[in-house]
This record gives C-alpha cells, structure tokens and sequence, in this order.
C-alpha cells in the first residue's frame, strides 16, 4: 500500500443544499401535490472543514440527520457538493476516477452489495474481476479475510441464509477485497449483536494495522467509537460542533463527574435532587451527574445525609455527553 | 478484456441466480418458448399467402419483421431486465455500489442481468432472419450487410433505451417508459413506407425505428446503397454518445437514497 502524499482528507467549507417536496397530509393536498409541487430546500451539510491525515481513525458522531451520511457520500464522490472545497487522496472525489476509486471503499450497514441469491464466493468473484486481482492472490485474499472475520465455513452458502451478522462479516470481506487504503464506514455495526459488534472491531483494527489504512467511521454505538476512533469529529444540524480526541470531548461537553450509589434504603428522588442532577433513582441504585467544581463537596454531605453501602466516581458515559451535545447544539 | 470477462461473469451470476429458483426459472422459460413459437405462428398466418407492403415483397418485408424479433428479443433478455435494475437500484440506493467501482457504470448497469427467457426468442428471431434472408435471395455480402445492419439497430435500440432509462436518476419510477419504447420499436416489423406519413416522418426523426429495422433490411436487401450502412452506424453512435453524456449528467443530479 503507497504512503500518501499530504492529508488523506481535507474539506474546505464544504455544503450540501438539497431541495426537498413538502406534501401535507389528505386526498386534496395529494391532488396539489400531484399538479403543483412545493419545494423547500434543506442546508444539510453547512460549511463543514477539517483535515483527516493518513493512518488515522477518526469517528464521525452526529444524531440522525446531522449530515454524517451525506458528508460521507461527498467524501466518496456519491453526491456532489453545493460549495467548498475537497480533497480526497489527492483527488476531486466527485470526479470519480479509476484511481481514486481503487483506493476507497464505503460500507453502508443498511444497503449491501452482495448477491442476494448467491454464496459470497460469487460476489467476490466479481470483485477480483472488477480490481483486476489475479485468481491466486483473489484465493489467498479469501482464505485471509475468512479466518480473521471467521467466516470460512459460510462463503458458500446463499447470502440470503445467512444471519445477520455473518452477513455484515461478508460484506466488510467485499469491500475490503482490493485493500483499500481510506475506508469510510457508514454504521458498520447496526443491528448487530454484541459478539459479531466486537468481531467487527476486531477485524477492522486489525485491518488498520495490517495495511495503515485511514478510517472515517459513524455509528450510534458509542463502543465502536470508543473502541476504535483516537479522534472524533461531532456534527450537529450540518455544522461541524467539535473536532478533537475523545478525552478533550468529553472535557469540554460534560463538566461533570457521574456519582453511583447503592444506599442502604430506598431514597426518593427529591431527596437526591439537590444534589446534582439525577440521571438514575431505582429503588437504592442512584446514579448523580455532579459538576466537578462541586465533587468533594457533594460526596460529603451525600455520605453523611444517607447510609451508603458503595460509592464510585467516573466520568459519565460518552453516549450521555453525546446527547447532551446534540440536545444543547453547544458550539 | 476486462469488460468482456466482467460481461461474462455478470450474465453467468445473473443466470445463476434465477436458476437458484428452479420451478420459476422452468416455467419462466418454458413460457418464453410457447410465446415465441406463437409469435412465429402468427408471422407464418401473415405471411403465408404472400402479399404486397407498401413496396416490399412479404419474403423482403419478413427481413423487417426478423430484425423487429432481434430487438424484440434483446429488450426481453437484456435490455428491460437491466433498465429495471436502474430505477429499483436508484430507488433503494444501491446504485451506490456500482457508482463507487472502478469501472463504467453505464456498462456496469446496461448489462449486469441477464434473462434467459430471452434465449428462446433470440433463437426465433435468427431462424427467421435466416429464413427470411433465404426466400428473399440474400448473396454473401447481402448476409454481411444484414449482419452489420443487425448489429446496428441493436446498438441503437439500446442507446435510445438507455436515454429513456437515465431519466430514473430525477423521475425513479419511470421504468414504464422504457416498456413503452419497447411496444414503439415493435411496430417497427412493418417497413416504415407501410405508414402515413405523419407516421413516418415520427419513425425516423422522433424515435429512430426506421433506423432500427427498416434501414438495415433496405441496405442487405440492396434498396438502398451499402454505404446507408455508415448512415445507419453514424445515428447509431450518435445515439450511444449521446446515451453516455446524459448518464453522466445525469449522475451529478443522483441524490443517493439516503439510509
């Protein structure tokens, strides 16, 4: 695989503008709707920049419909952009040049592009013919994919029999296939259980390692960005809100520490309320978000107040910090 | 050479995915069989008496009729299945995939299915043409010209139907479009000059049928000069450079259904 010569990414002010029919409900609406259309246009991506440089693995975070996807598909020449400037791999993505598709892959967790009716093996086929991947090296590529994502027994089977797990496994094997050096990674988890989550993960730092590929990655599951991303990248309503690593995300969104306690009695939750903000009150289970200014404090009167049986400090869970970004909009 | 092994991968997983449903394969081609010996019968009941078609002998209008069958036939096995796949592909995003290999697109979509239920009527239509070229007295360079002619006619059936198709990438649903251009060129078993001339005037310069199958059954039958075939190749190509431009502007407008 070449080094790359400069970033991998870089996006200048980069926007989408879609313009989108409006319909309201009932027959004569649909009549208007069918003569007359209105339309409204909707700013999904709005002057976004940043740098992705190679080797990187950066997680792309954002609620549904923050415009992560349609970033996504601009990166990889999908869709064009409305204004700004991109840079992919030194190539105009949009372009949509052999050399630079050679290059990229972009797995979609809800659309696949394997044959439904036919074994894996059969799709795989057609992608060695597509990269040109002479049949011993398409052989051995196989045989590797297969062990690491432990799929061997199951390439010959009809995609449409397989689980969904396995299903994604061989999908990632497809779009891997011509060892692609930037990946884009559109919720490669979704839907999937615990175990094929984690072999997932596996399987792509794996990759990474392997081939020091350059990863952009969305997903909802806060674990595969823990997991997997040393940066992240937060979009909210089409406008990039951070750009740095985790640690420093959760520093700046959530001045706040998650106090857990197991108390020896039950506590109403107004009991607890002037204490921080109560994200959890079952029963003797109690979970507090304290700011740290206040920490010792709190824990102090919150000891001396209830018989505590356990107490622990952590920094809240990042899905919360997320959520309070996306709620909040904070810039 | 890469396009050529990637047709034959493509027609061979297309092929191998229909078969994977045995009964309806079976029935599917078994059905194209009974369809396509009536077709024949119906053009045995029309030309058995022999008449006379504005102009043309019914042995010189049955090379119209073949050439008619030919297309009829490709629009069955490849073309329909294919121009589909477009609409359902822009519609489900999946064109995605296509538009993110390094390869022709336009390729990629024209051809990745293959139905077999067209094999049947291929085989009517070249036992016509043959038959057809046989009664009408053909000599070798009548059977050259009518082979080019052939090969012709398809390209431009195939490029008018691609310009149909590409339309998906705004209206989706417009594969409709593309069964009514079908149900056009098939009035083109008749030669043009059995027409009004509104009619006419519509075959040849709106929807170019008359280059389809009229043209290329003049040119082996010697009515017109060998050299309509270049004239008959140039609007053929025209179309197909036409066909490709408009896919690609076409592909800046693709909005990528979104997941």
């Amino acid at each position: 695989m070449a080094e790359a010569l400069g970033p991998a990414v870089r996006a200048h002010n980069l926007r989408k503008v879609y313009r989108v029919a409006e319909k309201e409900p009932g027959f004569a609406d649909t009549l208007r709707h069918f003569v007359r259309r209105r339309y409204r246009e909707v700013e999904a991506v709005r002057g976004v920049s940043f740098v992705i440089e190679p080797g990187e693995i950066v997680g792309f975070l954002g609620a549904n419909g923050a415009g992560k996807t349609t970033t996504l598909k601009m990166l990889t020449g999908l869709i064009y952009p409305s204004g700004g400037e991109l840079e992919v791999l030194g190539h105009v993505p949009y372009r949509r040049e052999a050399a630079f598709l050679r290059q990229i892959t972009l797995v979609m967790g809800n659309k696949q592009q394997l044959i439904w009716d036919l074994p894996v093996l059969d799709s795989l086929r057609i992608n060695a013919a597509v990269y040109e991947i002479d049949p011993a090296e398409a052989r051995r590529r196989t045989r590797a994919f297969a062990e690491l994502l432990e799929i061997e027994d199951i390439l010959t089977q009809p995609v449409r029999k397989l689980s969904l797990g396995q299903r994604m496994k061989a999908e990632l094997m497809a779009s891997l296939f011509h060892l692609p050096r930037l990946l884009f990674l559109d919720e490669p988890t979704l839907g999937l259980d615990v175990n094929a989550q984690a072999a997932v993960r596996r399987f792509l730092r794996d990759y990474r390692e392997r081939y020091g590929a350059t990863i952009l990655l969305t997903s909802h599951y806060m674990a595969d960005i823990e997991a997997l991303a040393e940066r992240v990248l937060v979009i909210h309503r089409g406008a990039l809100l951070y750009d740095g690593g985790l640690g420093g995300l959760v520093e700046r969104f959530a001045p706040f520490k998650e106090v857990r306690l197991e108390l020896a009695a039950p506590a109403e939750p107004a009991e607890l309320a002037g204490f921080g903000e109560v994200a959890e009150a079952s029963g003797r289970r109690v979970r507090l978000l304290v700011t740290k200014e206040g920490l010792t404090r709190t824990v102090a009167e919150l000891l001396s107040r209830f018989e505590v049986r356990d107490l622990s400090v952590t920094e809240p869970p990042l899905e919360d910090v997320i959520a309070r970004v996306f709620s909040e909009g904070r810039v | 050479m890469r396009y050529l092994k990637l047709l034959t991968l493509f027609w061979q997983t297309s092929l191998a995915a229909r078969m994977e449903y045995r009964t309806a394969f079976a029935l599917a081609f078994l059905e194209a069989g009974l369809e396509a010996a009536g077709k024949l019968f119906g053009v045995y009941l029309f030309y058995a008496n022999g008449f006379d078609l504005g102009g043309w002998r019914w042995q010189e209008a049955l090379v119209v009729l073949g050439l008619a069958s030919l297309l009829d036939a490709f629009f069955i096995g490849v073309f329909n299945p294919n121009l589909r796949r477009i609409s359902e592909m822009v519609q489900d995003g999946t064109l995605d995939f296509v538009l993110l290999k390094p390869a022709s697109s336009q390729f990629w979509v024209s051809v990745q299915q293959f139905a077999a239920e067209g094999v049947p009527f291929v085989l009517m239509s070249l036992g016509l043409l043959g038959y057809a070229g046989a009664v009408a007295g053909l000599d070798a360079a009548g059977w050259l010209r009518l082979g080019l002619g052939a090969a012709a006619a398809l390209l431009l059936a195939y490029a008018v139907a691609f310009l149909f198709a590409t339309t998906s990438i705004w209206f989706v649903k417009i594969f409709n479009v593309v069964y009514f251009l079908n149900t056009i060129v098939w009035t083109g078993q008749y030669p043009v000059q059995a027409y009004s001339r509104p009619f006419r005037l519509f075959m040849t310069f709106v929807l170019p049928v008359y280059f389809m199958t009229t043209a290329p059954a003049e040119v082996a039958l010697a009515r017109l000069p060998a050299s309509w075939l270049l004239v008959v190749f140039a609007v053929a190509g025209g179309v197909l450079v036409l066909s490709r431009a408009f896919w690609r502007f076409a592909l800046r407008f693709y909005a990528s259904a979104s997941s």
